[in-house]
C-alpha cells in the first residue's frame, strides 16, 4: 500500500548488521553482571530526556553519584504506564520541544561511563521505523531499551531489529505474570529483567508493595540475568528492602519529582547518593 | 489497492494474535496481559452459539433495553434529499444510544468472571451512562473517567451517571477529552485488575475488545438487515452509513451488511479523521490509523461532538478501509448542525451530534450525486439528541 506509510520517516540504512563495529555506548548486561559480581546492589536512576535545560547535567550528576546504569525516558504524549510525576515530566519535556533525535543528539555529545537504557512507548519506535530507531539509539550511545507496551506476543518486529542493531531489549515482569510466562520472559529479556514491584503505574508510594519481594524471589529463581526491581521506590529504605531479594532497583518518580520542584542537578545527585549509600550499607 | 485481492471481506474472528489484517493486536503492559487473556477466554466461551449467556443477553436487550429497535422509513427527508432514507433507531433504546448493547454484554461477562467493579471511559457520556446503568442493573461498583472538557459540555450526562450510582472522575491530563479518559481508565485498571473489569465503550483497545464489542453490537446490524429485507421485498439497501468515533455502531452496522452489495460508509468528524489524515501507529493497545506527528506523538482531535473526539479508530475499520470494503468520509461541525436541524424539522427526530455526522455526509452526498438519486440508504441513528440540546442551543445562538 502507498499513502500514509510513505510519509513515515525513512527506515534508515537497510541491511545494517551487528557485525559492524558498535561505535558508542556501554553494553548493558556485561556491565551489570560485572557490578553484581563485585558484590554491590545495582542502582538504576531514571531521568526524563529533555526535561528542562539542564537535563544532561542531571544525568551526569546521577551517574556520578553511583549509578550502575541509567534509564533515559524518551517522552510520549500518552504514557499509560506512568503516574502523575512522570506524566508531568513527559509533558513538560514535550512542551519544551523534546524529540527522540534532540535527546539522542544530546546524549551523543557526552561520554556516559555506564550503560544507558532508553525507556519509551512503542509508537515512537514504530513511527521512526524499527531499524532506524535501533540505529538512532546506538548512535546516541544507548544500548538498551524498555518499551512497556510491547509484551512478549508483540516483540516480533522490534526484537530482530534491536538484536541486529545492538540494542538490548529489557522486558518487564509483573506480579500477575504466571510461572511459564515468567520463564519465557526471562529467556527473551536482554540486559536485565525488570521486575514491576506492584500492580499499578509508576509514581511515589509511602511503602513498598508486598508483591515486590514475592516477584523478586520468583525472578531470581527463574533467571541468572540481573534482576532489577522498580515502580514506587521512593526512599533509600524502600530501595534496600526491594533490592534485598533482587540484584538492584530503579528509582524514577522520586527523582523526577525533585526536578519538577526545581532541584538543581547537584541536589538530584545528592538524592541518588543517599540511595547509593543505603544500598551499600545493605 | 486491496491487499486481500478478490477474496470477499468478512467480519469474522480476528487472527489468534487479535489482528484484522495488520491492524489490532495487544500492545499492553505485561500487568494487563493476563486479564486480556482471561477476558478473551471468558467471552469466547460465553459467545458460543446457543449459550446460556446469549440467551440472557438477548432477553435483557429485549425486556430491559427495548430491542428490536424500529427501522423508520423517512418520507419527508427522502423527498427533500431525493434518496430513500431508512433510519435504524438506536436512539429509542433504553439510555438513548447503541452503547447499551455493549454494556449489557460486558456487564454479564463481568459477573461470569467474578469481578465486582467496572471502570469505563466516556466521551459524550453515553457510554458512561450506559455503563452506570449496567452497573446498577447488575449490582456492580462503577467508576467513569471523563475528560474535563467533556464533563463541562456534557453536564447532564455527568448528573445522570451520578444518579445511577456511578462515580465520575474528571480527567485533567492531556487534551482532557476521550483519549485521556482512556489513558486514565487503563491506569486504574492496571492497579485494580483483580476485582475490576474495564468496560471499554467501542471497538478499540487491545484484543479481544475490538472483536468482542463488534460482536455485542452486531445485533443492530443483523436486525437492520432483516428489517431492510422485509421492507424492500428481499432487497438490500444500496448504501449503509454510520458515524465513527471508535467505531462501534458502525462496526455493528457493517457486520450485518458486509456480505451484501451495499456500499459501506463510515463518517468521522473532520477534526478527528484517523483514516483520512492518520497513519498507522499504536495507541491504547491497538495498531490502527492514528493522528500523530512525525515522531509519533499523538495529536489531539477536535470536534463539536464529544463522542467523535478521538485521534484513532477501531482496528477493524482500518482493515476495512485498506481492503476497500468500506470508505471513510468526514463531516464538519457546521454541516452537522444543519443536518441535525433538517432531521428534526422533516421527521420530528432530534439526533445526537454523532449520528448527525452520518446524516451530514448523506445530505452532501445526495446533493452532489455521490449517492445517486433514487438510491436506498440505511443510516444508523446511533443516539438521541437530548444530551446535546444545551450545546446545540449555544452553537446555534
Ligand atoms: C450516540 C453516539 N453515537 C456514536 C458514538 C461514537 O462511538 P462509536 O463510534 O463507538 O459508535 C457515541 C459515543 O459517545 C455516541 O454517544
Amino acid at each position: 500500500m502507498s499513502g500514509p506509510e510513505a510519509s513515515s520517516p525513512p527506515d534508515g540504512r537497510q541491511g545494517w548488521q551487528a557485525s559492524e563495529p558498535l561505535a558508542r555506548g556501554v553494553a548493558v548486561e556485561p556491565a551489570l553482571r560485572a557490578a553484581r559480581s563485585s558484590g554491590r546492589k545495582l542502582l538504576v536512576p531514571y531521568v526524563t530526556g529533555g526535561l528542562g535545560a539542564r537535563w544532561v547535567e542531571v544525568l551526569q550528576a546521577v551517574v556520578d553519584a553511583g549509578a550502575d546504569a541509567v534509564e533515559v525516558g524518551l517522552p510520549f504524549s500518552d504514557p499509560v504506564m506512568d503516574g502523575p510525576t512522570i506524566q508531568e515530566a513527559s509533558l513538560r519535556a514535550l512542551e519544551g520541544g523534546a524529540t527522540p533525535p534532540s535527546i539522542l543528539d544530546a546524549l551523543a555529545a557526552v561520554e556516559v561511563p555506564v550503560p544507558v537504557v532508553a525507556m519509551t512507548y512503542y509508537n515512537l519506535v514504530l513511527r521512526a521505523g524499527h531499524r532506524r530507531f535501533a540505529k538512532m539509539l546506538v548512535d546516541g550511545g544507548v544500548r538498551g531499551a524498555i518499551v512497556p507496551d510491547l509484551p512478549l506476543e508483540e516483540l516480533g518486529d522490534w526484537s530482530p531489529a534491536a538484536d541486529a542493531g545492538g540494542v538490548e531489549t529489557v522486558l518487564l515482569a509483573a506480579p500477575v505474570t504466571p510461572d511459564d510466562r515468567l520463564a519465557e520472559l526471562c529467556a527473551r529479556s536482554h540486559g536485565f529483567v525488570y521486575g514491576v514491584n506492584l500492580m499499578g503505574v509508576t509514581g511515589e508510594r509511602t511503602s513498598l508493595a508486598a508483591s515486590a519481594q514475592v516477584l523478586a524471589k520468583r525472578l531470581k529463581s527463574a533467571t541468572d540475568k540481573p534482576v532489577v526491581m522498580g515502580f514506587g521506590i521512593s526512599t533509600p529504605e524502600q530501595a534496600v528492602a526491594a533490592a534485598s531479594h533482587a540484584d538492584g532497583v530503579v528509582v524514577a518518580s522520586a527523582l523526577m519529582r525533585l526536578v519538577l520542584d526545581g532541584a538543581s542537578p547537584a541536589q538530584v545527585g545528592d538524592a541518588v547518593g543517599a540511595f547509593r549509600a543505603a544500598l551499600d550499607r545493605g | 489497492m486491496t491487499p486481500s485481492g478478490d477474496a470477499p471481506v468478512r467480519m469474522g474472528e480476528p487472527s489468534a494474535d487479535g489482528r484484522f489484517g495488520s491492524f489490532g493486536g495487544r500492545f499492553l503492559p505485561e500487568s494487563l496481559v493476563p486479564a486480556c487473556q482471561e477476558l478473551e477466554a471468558a467471552f469466547r466461551a460465553a459467545w458460543a452459539p446457543d449459550s446460556a449467556f446469549r440467551t440472557r443477553y438477548r432477553a435483557l436487550l429485549a425486556d430491559y433495553a427495548g430491542r428490536p429497535t424500529p427501522l423508520t422509513d423517512c418520507e419527508r427527508l427522502s423527498e427533500e434529499l431525493g434518496v430513500r432514507v431508512l433510519l435504524k433507531r438506536e436512539d429509542l433504546t433504553h439510555t438513548g444510544s447503541h452503547k447499551i448493547n455493549n454494556v449489557i454484554g460486558q456487564g454479564l461477562l463481568t459477573l461470569e468472571m467474578g469481578k465486582s467493579r467496572l471502570v469505563a471511559e466516556t466521551g459524550a457520556g453515553q457510554h458512561g451512562v450506559a455503563s452506570a446503568t449496567a452497573a446498577a442493573l447488575f449490582g456492580l461498583e462503577c467508576v467513569v473517567y471523563m475528560g474535563e472538557v467533556d464533563t463541562e459540555r456534557q453536564e447532564l450526562n455527568v448528573f445522570r451517571m451520578k444518579l445511577l450510582g456511578a462515580e465520575v472522575r474528571p480527567v485533567t491530563s492531556g487534551s482532557r477529552t476521550l483519549k485521556d479518559a482512556v489513558n486514565e481508565a487503563l491506569r486504574d485498571w492496571v492497579a485494580s485488575v483483580e476485582t475490576t473489569h474495564y468496560c471499554l465503550g467501542s471497538v478499540m483497545g487491545p484484543h479481544p475488545y475490538p472483536w468482542m464489542v463488534r460482536e455485542l453490537q452486531r445485533i443492530l446490524g443483523d436486525e437492520a438487515r432483516e428489517q431492510c429485507r422485509a421492507l424492500l421485498g428481499g432487497a438490500d439497501p444500496d448504501v449503509v452509513v454510520a458515524c465513527v468515533g471508535g467505531g462501534s455502531n458502525a462496526a455493528g452496522t457493517f457486520a450485518g451488511f458486509v456480505d451484501t452489495q451495499a456500499r459501506l460508509v463510515g463518517v468521522e468528524a473532520a477534526g478527528g479523521s484517523a483514516i483520512g489524515r492518520g497513519i498507522p501507529g499504536v495507541l491504547h493497545g491497538m495498531r490502527s490509523y492514528l493522528l500523530q506527528d512525525e515522531w509519533g506523538q499523538i495529536l489531539e482531535a477536535h470536534s463539536i461532538s464529544a463522542g467523535l473526539d478521538y485521534p484513532g479508530i477501531g482496528p477493524e475499520h482500518s482493515y476495512l478501509a485498506d481492503a476497500g470494503r468500506a470508505t471513510y468520509e468526514v463531516a464538519g461541525d457546521e454541516e452537522v448542525l444543519a443536518a441535525l436541524q433538517l432531521l428534526a424539522r422533516t421527521e420530528g427526530i432530534i439526533p445526537a451530534l454523532e449520528p448527525a455526522h452520518a446524516l451530514a455526509w448523506l445530505v452532501r452526498a445526495a446533493r452532489d450525486g455521490t449517492v445517486a438519486a433514487g438510491s436506498t440508504v440505511m443510516l444508523t441513528l446511533s443516539g438521541r439528541g437530548d444530551k446535546d440540546a444545551e450545546q446545540v442551543m449555544a452553537a446555534l445562538r
